[in-house]
């Protein structure tokens, strides 16, 4: 039953071969099996998920009509606020916090009767490429337990790639969706910035932030979007328009007659061997299928990764201020007579991790009198000419491709001690986030040299999501095809107790 | 070495710059839609987005933009077409988000004036005070320093936090500096607050009390050589919280920075406490260092682009100007001077004008509302917009006064029945059975009772010694019971002892 896809186990469900309690209570015994090796989840919420479950069996056995994903389980990204539910963001400065309130994508999960099974691991506020930065330990991919899931929604990857859950959901501030999908063998998806309410999303930097969706297959990934999008007044950001037709586009599977465009700057030196060779093969299969592939340039993505390592910072370093020990979370250093500042400043010394220190202090000094220029607005001139580069290139191709990641699943702690190589896993995600388009990643095969995943990334226009399933359904149809089955079959079993 | 006031401006001339931060009055706060009633239970009146809870994100209030531009319009502002907010990063247990949402180098309003006229021994002078920005922000919460002795941080056994008004919208006026105004800074400083609490009034944006601290005035004031173009160190004195304190404040700094001028020392560039009870300020904050707020544009935010149309129907819509009212009534009601400014100084413009458009003679509107009344309401320490008469009920008094059924005397007796929750005028004559007596006969029968039990002033009168008919008159309003006509009195009393 978990190894099915969400789009299946909704027929089940509609079928009656199945219950969402049965359903649920396979996933949380799989969870139980094989998340001691994994640590996909921070918190597994086994009480409330059977009783949503329970609940939504009752309401298909009294007739109500009901979404196609209610009753179907979820791993949802620690970054997102749920009602009385811990909510750490990976950081210990949050440890034992539980929200009095929903964000807004979780309303929307629970209306329509998902069945949220937890909470799962991250890079401490989304800062980082790999889960290692997590406050509560890395989590470990399902491919090769001694590797990284990447990040920083690698809890959410896992636990899809594990089977812990068919569906999850993520954030992608420079590529936290699409990386970890890449290492993780499975499909993510970036919404347009804008698309899904960032209302309860902790903030990293809000300027690039967005919530999205992890599925095994295309349709499942776009089952998910759909409940997540839509326009939300509680956030001032938020696109108010109909939400492109993502699920009947992941159905369509149809590249006839469209223009591909390979990013020259997304290739090359940098990129793992068996990385280029599954993308070009991918670009070869969609030829084959009729889509007219051409090259677009992009000069100005040279300075996105700089860019980014300013604008987010800066952004950070005010987004969290706010973790001051005055209000929730953790208080230490709170003896007689300590005044607020110095608790403020010991709390803040020990519940935040080095990463976070890290762009903290980047970021104050990039907004800093003086600087300001300098940095900040620099970075901000770099965005405007990335979103020109796209502009043009747009006029050029339908979407615009590369690959995800330039390589595969590294070592656990083999980047940790070195910031630029680990900052470099997302130099061809990261365009995508300052630009406030959207991108899709989805795997392409496995590299030759490591056998383990590559992702195969999807680019398009603001609001013009659809491009991505169409595109990527397409690709999707042919690779399963070809290989007589999806890629993630392939995946190590990690069941029974080692 | 204490000096007078005339020694400052003999050598030194102060130059002026006002922040006025002003709570607006709209339902709900800048960024939530928690409410903003004065005065309610700590922390009821909070929510994720004001308390800065993880996730939680800012909306903008449309009310609060809209009174934004109506205060720009009056203050004869540019309106820009677009501005951002921006956060000022600093950390303060009271402000949740550890930054506050403002307004950086895009203020929504920029470059206006307003004009101030005060008396001066020359005469009426008239100043103009130059608008640098209008702008929109969010208020802090409050800290309540427990234990130490004074009330502040310093010496405070430990603090308590109440977050109702953290997000409570902010608009702060800024002006250009402001030369000029020699000797009568401190007064043009509190024309230059009124002028603005009018204005303010009169948008119906703002409870504008001072007292509450839904106007807060922040006074800076340096000192140069007069005749010197450069400008010296300046102050800023936080929080002045009444126009009184205003004058009393800049007046006050003036001479201490004299006194530190004179010595050869130097003023410090610092933040300063007024002192309502000495009148003097107390060093805050040093600002030697500018702090670094770290401003950058509020990513959480979109740009606030008005259109123009709206804009130019808000400023159709503006109200009178508050000084061009003044000039209008003074002319139409004919009012001395001095009357006028008594009126302005007891706050009783509107009520007065309300109550002529009911119908009321201006002069008598102004004699009872500047008269008993403010008599009364000072008599119960309270103020006049909280007694219970209306300008309605005034009118009806003014009216019947006219039509010789109530004597000025008898009106005032209404007036207090009215205060005192009797009923309307017409119900308050009716219950004390209050009336003229308008009975010549029973008034003649009442004369020649006085002037028989007077005969030697009665003589007088007759021998054309009028002036002491006076006496007579009173006696007969006695007899009457005070219910009679005194000037039908008069010529009864006078046509009886043959004049």
């Amino acid at each position: 039953m978990i190894k099915k896809t969400a789009a299946q186990m909704s027929a089940s469900l509609t079928s009656g071969e199945t219950t969402s309690v049965a359903l649920t209570q396979s996933h949380l015994d799989r969870i139980n099996e094989v998340d001691s090796k994994v640590k996909a989840f921070l918190h597994v919420d086994g009480e409330n998920a059977l009783a949503q479950a329970a609940k939504v069996d009752a309401e298909r056995a009294a007739g109500k009509k009901l979404h196609p994903l209610a009753g179907v389980p979820l791993a949802l990204k620690d970054v997102l606020a749920q009602e009385g539910v811990p909510t750490t963001a990976g950081s210990k400065i949050l440890q034992g916090w539980k929200p009095p309130y929903d964000s807004t994508v979780v309303s929307k999960l629970k209306q329509a009767g998902i069945v949220i099974l937890g909470k799962t691991n991250m890079d401490e506020f989304a800062m980082g490429s790999s889960t290692e930065n997590s406050g509560y330990g890395p989590t470990f991919n399902p491919w090769d337990l001694t590797r990284t899931p990447g990040g920083s929604s690698g809890g959410s990857a896992a636990a899809v790639s594990a089977f812990e859950a068919p569906i999850a959901v993520g954030s992608d501030t420079g590529g936290s969706i699409r990386q970890p999908a890449a290492l993780t063998g499975i499909v993510g998806v970036r919404p347009t910035y804008g698309a899904v309410s960032r209302y309860g999303l902790i903030a990293y930097s809000s300027s690039l932030d967005q919530a999205g969706p992890f599925g095994r297959t295309v349709l499942d990934t776009a089952m998910l979007h759909e409940v997540m999008a839509g326009h939300d007044p509680k956030d001032a950001t938020s696109i108010n328009a109909a939400v492109p037709n993502v699920v009947s586009a992941a159905r369509s599977a149809d590249v006839k007659g469209k223009k591909i465009g390979v990013i020259k700057q997304l290739q090359g030196s940098g990129y793992q061997a068996g990385v280029l060779a599954r993308f070009n093969e991918s670009l070869d299969l969609l030829a084959s299928l009729g889509a007219e592939i051409v090259e677009v340039d992009c000069p100005s993505f040279e300075f996105a990764l700089a860019a980014y390592y300013l604008i987010a910072p800066s952004e950070c370093s005010s987004n969290l201020a706010r973790f001051d020990a005055m209000r929730y979370g953790l208080r230490t250093g709170d003896d007689n007579g300590a005044s607020a500042e110095s608790v403020m400043n010991a709390t803040r010394e020990a519940g935040f991790g080095r990463e976070v220190k890290r762009r903290i202090i980047l970021g104050t000094y990039a907004l800093s009198s003086g600087y300001y220029d300098a940095y900040y607005g620099s970075a901000q001139k770099i965005r405007t000419l990335i979103i020109e580069d796209y502009k043009k290139a747009f006029t050029q191709a339908d979407v615009l491709v590369s690959p995800t990641s330039p390589i595969t699943a590294f070592k656990i702690g083999e980047k940790s001690e070195d910031p630029i190589a680990m900052y470099l896993a997302d130099v061809a995600t990261i365009p995508v986030n300052l630009a406030g388009i959207c991108g899709m990643s989805l795997p392409a095969g496995l590299a030759d040299e490591d056998g383990l995943p590559v992702g195969f990334q999807i680019m398009a226009p603001a609001m013009q999501d659809q491009r991505l399933y169409e595109v990527g359904s397409a690709l999707e149809a042919a690779l399963v095809s070809k290989w007589g089955g999806h890629l993630i079959d392939q995946v190590p079993a990690l069941g029974g107790a080692k | 070495m204490a000096l007078t006031y005339d020694d400052v401006i003999s050598k030194y001339e102060p130059v002026l710059g006002l922040e006025v931060h002003v709570e607006l009055n709209t339902e709900s706060k800048m960024f939530c839609s928690c409410s903003t009633t004065f005065g309610a239970e700590p922390n009821t009146q909070t929510c994720p987005v004001c308390l800065a809870l993880p996730g939680a994100l800012p909306v903008v209030n449309a009310t609060a933009i809209e009174s934004t531009i109506k205060i720009g319009l009056a203050l004869n502002c540019q309106i820009a077409p677009y501005s951002r907010f921006a956060r000022k990063n600093y950390f303060y247990p009271d402000m949740p988000k550890n930054f506050q949402i403002s307004q950086y180098d895009e203020p929504i309003c920029f470059d206006g004036y307003v004009d101030v006229e005060i008396e001066t021994e020359e005469g009426p002078k008239q100043f103009r005070i130059e608008i640098e920005r209008v702008h929109m922000e969010e208020d802090t919460g409050k800290s309540l320093h427990v234990g130490g002795a004074t009330g502040r941080i310093h010496g405070a056994e430990y603090s308590l936090l109440d977050y109702n008004r953290a997000g409570i919208p902010l608009v702060e006026i800024v002006t250009k500096i402001v030369p000029g105004t020699g000797k009568y800074a401190p007064e043009v400083a509190k024309a230059y607050v009124a002028e603005l609490r009018d204005i303010l009034r009169g948008l119906k944006v703002s409870d504008v009390k001072m007292e509450q601290g839904s106007l807060r005035c922040d006074a800076n004031v340096s000192l140069r050589l007069i005749g010197s173009d450069v400008l010296g160190t300046r102050s800023e004195t936080k929080n002045v919280n009444s126009l009184r304190s205003v004058e009393r404040a800049i007046r006050g700094e003036m001479i201490r920075h004299a006194e530190l001028l004179n010595d050869g020392k130097k003023v410090k560039q610092e933040t300063r406490h007024f002192q309502e009870d000495t009148g003097l300020t107390r060093s805050g904050r040093s600002k030697e260092q500018a702090e670094d707020y770290r401003y950058f544009p509020e990513p959480d935010l979109v740009p606030v682009a008005p259109d123009a149309s709206w804009i130019e129907t808000l400023r159709a819509a503006l109200p009178e100007r508050p000084s061009l009212r003044r000039k209008r009534l003074k002319e139409e009601w004919s009012v001395p001077d001095k009357e006028m400014a008594a009126m302005i100084n007891a706050d009783v413009l509107d009520i007065v004008e309300s109550t002529v458009l009911l119908g009321a003679d201006p002069t008598k509107a102004r004699t009872w509302w500047l008269g008993e009344i403010s008599r009364i309401a000072n008599e119960k320490e309270t103020a006049i917009a909280d007694l219970s008469i209306t300008p309605a009920d005034v009118a009806e008094i003014v009216a019947l006064v006219a039509a010789g059924e109530l004597t000025d005397k008898l009106a005032r007796q209404v007036v207090e029945g009215v205060i005192a929750g009797e009923g309307k005028p017409s119900e308050v004559v009716a219950k004390r059975g209050i009336k003229v007596v308008n009975d010549d006969g029973a008034l003649m029968a009442a004369i020649e009772k006085v002037c028989a039990e007077q005969a030697e002033t009665a003589d007088k009168v007759r021998n054309g010694h009028v002036p002491a008919a006076g006496a007579l008159i009173g006696a007969v309003m006695k007899e009457t019971k005070g219910q009679a006509d005194a000037a039908r009195v008069r010529e009864l009393l006078l046509g009886h002892l043959g004049h």
